[in-house]
Formats: structure tokens, sequence, C-alpha cells
């Protein structure tokens, strides 16, 4: 091993190599053991008594995109704040006021998003 | 040993993956097989000591990106027999292209070389294993890199600015509370003190016009809308 970070996520692989081998022991003896009579209809989507309308997949509203490409923003304001507070120490005052202004550059798109009425739902 | 079989497992799965969200007919089996790509690409990061990186591949990707991605492929409305209509037309363009790309990939790999002394000709140096990720990237990314850093948060506004003017619009039929109007108003409703009996017809109180002489039911459900 090259990394010594790595020494730490040997655990992991362990858990990741478990967890594929349970995985694959259930599937791989229900595959093996079990009877199987494979039949279209088994796999089609079941509606009382009538012929499904349409695809089980619905059109979302674009509201719900709104939200997500807002949280996308505001997920990667804060993956940038991690390392400023890991290494604030050593950065002086030039980092610090640096996330100030990077924060407040944000900030003036989430008072217009507020004022905008994006946040609302209805 | 043991890094050196997880990253061809993790290397063999991503590209698996990959191949699978290119191949896959449904969109949205598209989109699982690419956040697997994504832990993949996690794990392949991790291994080449890049741990910030890894996770906020997961965070980021997996946790916003992907779910962007979900959300796009149920926003369209995807005909896949109208998707798959014109790939025999296309195909050869299409193989064209990419087997240009691919060469070229080729010509850049195969005369590749490092030069011998790449590593201290670095700007900013590896600090070593006595730092960590975050920390080594947080002690040059705010002051070394401002420009680019504060390019980052313009790009970040724009994005927002962008989806808002957009994805947003105003709804017909929805009521919205708006404080300042609701505090400021002053006149248009008044409170008044009615004797008891008298009953606020006979007082001249404005109220919502009553229907004309129609069947006795329906005029009596208009009174009674009338005193709430």
């Amino acid at each position: 091993m090259t990394q010594p970070l790595l020494a730490e996520y040997f655990p992991i692989l362990v858990f990741l190599a478990i967890a594929g081998g349970i995985a694959l022991a259930m599937v791989g003896g229900s595959l093996l053991l079990a009877r199987q009579k494979p039949n279209a209809e088994k796999l089609s989507a079941y509606e009382c008594g009538f012929e499904p309308f349409d695809d089980t997949r619905r059109r979302f509203d674009v509201r719900f995109y709104l939200v997500a490409i807002l949280f996308i923003i505001f997920d990667l304001e804060v993956a940038f704040l991690f390392p400023w507070a890991v290494s604030l120490g050593g950065i002086g005052w030039f980092g610090f006021l640096s996330m100030i202004a990077f924060l407040g550059v944000l900030t003036v798109g989430f008072i217009y998003e507020w004022r905008k009425g994006a946040l609302d739902w209805e | 040993m043991i890094a050196a079989l997880a990253f061809y497992l993790f290397a063999a799965i991503l590209i698996a993956s990959a191949v699978m969200v290119v191949t896959a007919r449904n969109p949205v089996h598209s989109v699982l097989f690419l956040i697997l790509a994504f832990f993949n690409a996690a794990a392949l990061f991790l291994i080449a000591g890049a741990e910030f990186l890894a996770m906020i591949l997961v965070i980021v990707y997996v946790g916003a990106v992907a779910v962007l991605f979900l959300f796009v492929v149920m926003m369209l409305d995807i005909d896949f027999a109208r998707l798959r209509e014109g790939f025999q037309r296309y195909a050869p363009i299409g193989a064209i292209i990419g087997g240009i790309l691919f060469l070229e990939l080729l010509l850049v790999l195969s005369g590749w070389s490092f030069a011998d002394q790449a590593d201290d000709l670095r700007l900013s140096p590896n600090p070593g294993a006595s730092v960590t990720n975050a920390a080594a990237l947080g002690r040059i990314l705010y002051t070394d890199y401002v420009y680019l850093f504060q390019l980052a948060g313009l790009i970040l506004l724009v994005a927002m600015i962008g989806a808002i003017v957009l994805t947003h619009r105003e709804r017909a039929g929805t009521k919205r509370q708006d404080i300042a109007v609701q505090v400021a108003r002053s006149g248009s409703v008044v409170l008044e003190e009615v004797p008891v009996g008298a009953g606020i017809k006979a007082l001249g109180i404005r109220r919502p016009p009553e229907p004309e002489a129609e069947p006795p039911k329906v005029t009596h459900d208009a009174h009674h809308g009338g005193h709430h």
C-alpha cells in the first residue's frame, strides 16, 4: 500500500466484499434452486381489470427541477466551506474575507430567489 | 497488492457501468448505472489518495447531480421507438467521429512522457501525507487561487439566476401572503360596532349582492355564505 490513508478504508472494502457476497448468494441461490417459470405477464404492470393506460413513468412538474438545481448550488457552497474551515488557521484574514465575498455573492442569489418566490411551492 | 486488486475491480465496474449508461434501454436504468459509475470513480479517487475529492464526488454527484438527472429523465417525455429510429442513418457518422477521437487519444497517450523534474516544477507541490486532503486544498484555494474561487461563486450565481429565470413562473390561481400589504392596509377594512340584534343589513354595511330571485334553497345558501 502506497497511501497510508488507504489502510483506514480497508474495513469498508471488507464490508463491500461481504455485502456483495451476500447479495450474490441470495440472487444466485434463488436462481439456482427455485423453480423458474418465466412469463411476460409476471413482469408487466398490474392494474385491476383493464390494460394499463400509459407508462408508469409520469412527467414531473418542472418545479421539482428548480428545487433540485437550487439544492445543488447550495450543496456546492457547503462543499467549498469544508476545506476553508479546516485550514482557516493558516490562511489568515485574506482567506477569511475571500470566503466571505464568495458567500456574499451567493447570498445575493439567495435573496433574489427568495424575493422572486422560487422557494415557495404555491 | 490489495490496492492494485481493488483498483482493477473498481475500474472494471466503472467501465462496465459506463457502457451500460449508454446502452441501457430505459433511461432511468441509465441514471442508476451512472450512480454506480460515480461510486466507482469515487473509489478510484480514494485509491489515488484524493480523499476529499472522493467524498465530494459522492456528496455532490450522487447526492445532487444524479437526482437532477433523474428529474430531467422524468420530465422529458421520451418515446423510445422514435429515439431509435435514426440509429441506422447516424451510425456511420457517429462511428467516424468516435474513431477520430479515439485515434487522437491514442496519439496523445502514446507520445506522452513525463519530464524528469516534473515534480519539482509543480506550482503547488504535494505537501505530503502529514496534511489531510481538505487542509491541503484549503491552504491554496482561498488565497493563491482566489480569482478562480470567486469565479466559481459567480458561476454558481449565474446558474441560480438562470434556473429561476428559465423555470419559475407565476401560476394563475395561486394566492401569496404579502405581509407588507397586509400590515399597511387601513381604511378598506374597518371594525364596526354593531348593536346586538340589529343585523348588518339594517345598518347598511356593504355585503355581496344577493342573487336574483331563484328557488329559495339557493338564496339561502348565498345568504349563509354572506355571513362568513
